[in-house]
């Protein structure tokens, strides 16, 4: 048989796509870490809050431009409560218990969510609203079923819009984490809290900042995903796929989710399509992306980006 | 004063050793167990047995060996569920395909000792991914478990989705049919759990304080130092793994058995595994008491609550509502317990107990 080179090239692109899907939420999770060294289980749950807050909002009239800064608002809030509740009386514990905490957070999220709004599956149509915010006259169309063509292939205007947005986000976090202050003084606490806290950085007002701009990312994380798999539950386990991703990159390094999002993303569809031939069994996929990201940890057992960790006695 | 060791003199080595050196813990204990063997099984009715009893002596059983692998090694781990998974399929495998001489203790042995041995597979790369990148490997676990069952039906006896276990599994010996006894009854299940968790949380009381257990904490508190002072790091890690997935096998067993009465993948999902972590954290980390506090709390405590939502409100509210009130309730509470005490409830009687040493003069 032939080898299709039109399909594979076809499942490459489709795997990159997912790929980048992963690196969003991957994103949240790695700067959480990366100024607290925490590993945050609530993302997904915070994805999920995030985007049934958005979907309530419009599902109650109110206007794209208008619903947009109140839920990122309400994201910022959530980041401060979490901060002072949660964050603080926590400081200088054992790392374990700090993510145990988050767990807990996650339920709760989902509870008070769940009980705020409700537990229905909502269909999110992010490509219209898109659409009617930037182009007033509804007949013109940028996203919805839109397709660029290239070499026979198909390729969603959105999901190369969700490709842009993660391109966008990396570059404004990369320039906040290198270039200013702010950005300094996270690294600084991710090193050691004692140790930031001693030189005069505000511990509570730099993790309050993180927990708000984790939210505003969970929120656009999750108004893209929504648009693919509607905002219901399935989100919370964004968070599980989103896993081996950041574990590839690196815990510590925001290419480093763009990267591992990429390999696993494309490694997943490719996994599925030609493995899953070889062996005659379905559905792989579900556990694939994990033995991927086992191959290259074996290797690099700190992530392709991550800080190697010295360790001594 | 109500609890205390004054008057207890240690005067050798072997006294010094006693798994209870305090007479008072001592008959509390055996009073404790008689009462579980002698009393239960004759006042508690089915209700209790079958919904209470059964199920925490089940996740009791995996809660114990995810805190030999977390609490007391260090290995973080979200595989739970699916070491449990296979140890339930083992079992009813072995079950179904061997001859009548096989009963079911035996085949508890036998399943957790194959679960033991995945566990060990899964935990080959801990020689060399630390911390929470080792998450990969057992949700690597997690999903495969899953996967694995589903697709290869022959697993399941090519049932659709669930198998109901048959009773005739139950019977040890043909005492059943001898002496005319319901071997499959819900007191009889409830002693058979009782007995293997009795023993297992016995062999990891005295695996703790044997020179192994402490090389299990030794490679907790700092792999590296540990490897310094010469303890075999690989192999210990190997051990906890084998310990911890033959406990949470067993334990996956005895959920289908004793409790569920049928076997299907879908009592196995990642939640699973959550619930059984929440156990192991309320309950105290490295603490073998701890993870059957932890396992009480965690189970009773979404039944009490809708069971006091109910009596208070009088169904004013809709289910729905009184669960994800609970899951908020559920959630403070784990986050408030980590603030207020991390060592979980194992510490909190710890605290206790000084308390009840010291009354009623304190100072």
């Amino acid at each position: 048989m032939d080898f299709d080179w039109v399909f594979f090239i076809e499942i490459f692109v489709g795997g990159l796509m997912s790929g980048i899907m992963y690196s969003l939420v991957a994103i949240g999770f790695v700067l959480i870490y990366k100024s607290s060294g925490i590993f945050n289980f609530a993302q997904g749950t915070m994805l999920l809050f995030a985007a049934l807050t958005f979907v309530k909002l419009t599902e109650g009239g109110v206007s794209f431009w208008v619903a947009l800064p109140v839920s990122m608002g309400t994201m910022v809030v959530f980041g401060i409560l979490v901060e002072r509740f949660m964050m603080r009386p926590l400081a200088n514990q054992s790392l374990l218990s700090l993510f145990m905490a988050t767990v807990g957070l996650a339920i709760l999220i989902e509870g008070f969510s769940q009980y705020m709004w409700d537990s229905a599956i909502h269909g999110l149509q992010l490509a219209n609203f898109l659409d009617l915010a930037l182009l007033d006259p509804v007949n013109m169309t940028i996203f919805v079923v839109d397709y660029v063509e290239w070499l026979d292939i198909l390729i969603s205007k959105f999901d190369i819009f969700a490709t842009i947005v993660a391109g966008t986000m990396i570059l404004i976090l990369a320039v906040f984490f290198q270039k200013t202050r702010t950005g300094m003084s996270l690294r600084a606490v991710s090193d050691d809290h004692l140790a930031a806290m001693a030189v005069g950085i505000p511990l509570s007002r730099v993790w309050a900042l993180v927990w708000a701009v984790t939210g505003i990312i969970a929120l656009i994380a999750g108004l893209l995903w929504a648009e693919r798999v509607s905002v219901s539950f399935t989100l919370v386990e964004a968070v599980l796929k989103a896993l081996p991703v950041i574990l590839i990159g690196g815990l510590t390094s925001i290419p480093g989710a763009i990267v591992g999002g990429l390999i696993i993303g494309v490694g997943e569809k490719m996994g599925e399509i030609y493995l899953g031939d070889l062996i005659g069994v379905q559905g792989i996929e579900t556990w694939f992306s994990y033995f991927i990201a086992l191959v290259f940890l074996l290797f690099r057992p700190s992530g392709l980006f991550g800080l190697k960790i010295i360790e001594r006695v | 004063m109500i609890y205390r060791e004054t008057g207890t003199f240690i005067t050798s080595y072997i006294e010094d050793r006693k798994l209870f050196p305090i007479p008072f813990d001592k008959w509390a204990m055996a009073l404790f167990m008689l009462f579980m063997v002698f009393v239960i099984p004759f006042i508690a009715s089915d209700y209790w047995l079958a919904a209470h009893l059964i199920p925490i002596l089940a996740y009791g059983t995996a809660a114990l060996g995810l805190n030999l692998l977390t609490g007391m090694t260090g290995q973080l781990s979200l595989g739970t569920a699916g070491f449990m998974c296979f140890g339930a399929f083992f079992t009813f495998n072995i079950m179904l395909r061997s001859p009548e001489w096989m009963n079911l203790p035996l085949a508890l042995m036998l399943a957790g000792t194959v679960t033991g041995v995945i566990g060990i597979i899964f935990g080959l790369p801990s020689i060399r991914i630390k911390g929470f990148y080792l998450l990969v490997s057992t949700l690597a676990a997690q999903y495969f478990a899953l996967w694995f069952f589903r697709s290869y039906p022959y697993f399941l006896n090519y049932a659709t989705a669930t198998v109901t276990l048959p009773d005739h599994h139950f019977d040890l010996f043909g005492i059943g049919e001898t002496f005319d006894v319901d071997m499959a009854s819900f007191e009889a299940k409830y002693l058979l759990s009782l007995g293997i968790v009795t023993a297992l949380a016995l062999f990891a009381k005295n695996l703790m304080r044997s020179a192994t257990g402490r090389n299990f904490m030794a490679v907790r508190d700092m792999d590296i130092a540990a490897s310094v002072i010469g303890i075999p790091v690989i192999r210990t890690k190997m051990l906890a793994f084998f310990v911890s997935c033959f406990y949470c096998g067993v334990g996956g067993a005895l959920f289908c058995y004793a409790y569920l009465q049928v076997l299907g993948i879908r009592t196995f999902e990642m939640n699973r595994s959550f619930e059984i972590l929440f156990m192991v954290i309320i309950g105290g980390l490295g603490s073998i008491a701890g993870s059957f506090y932890g396992t009480i709390l965690v189970y009773e405590f979404p039944i009490l609550f809708s069971w006091a939502g109910d009596y208070i409100f009088k169904g004013a509210f809709d289910t729905a509502v009184v669960d994800n009130v609970a899951k908020i309730m559920y959630g403070i509470l784990i986050i408030a317990l980590l603030i207020r005490e991390p060592g979980g409830l194992a510490a909190l009687w710890a605290t206790a107990k000084q308390k009840l040493r010291t009354w009623p003069f304190p100072h």
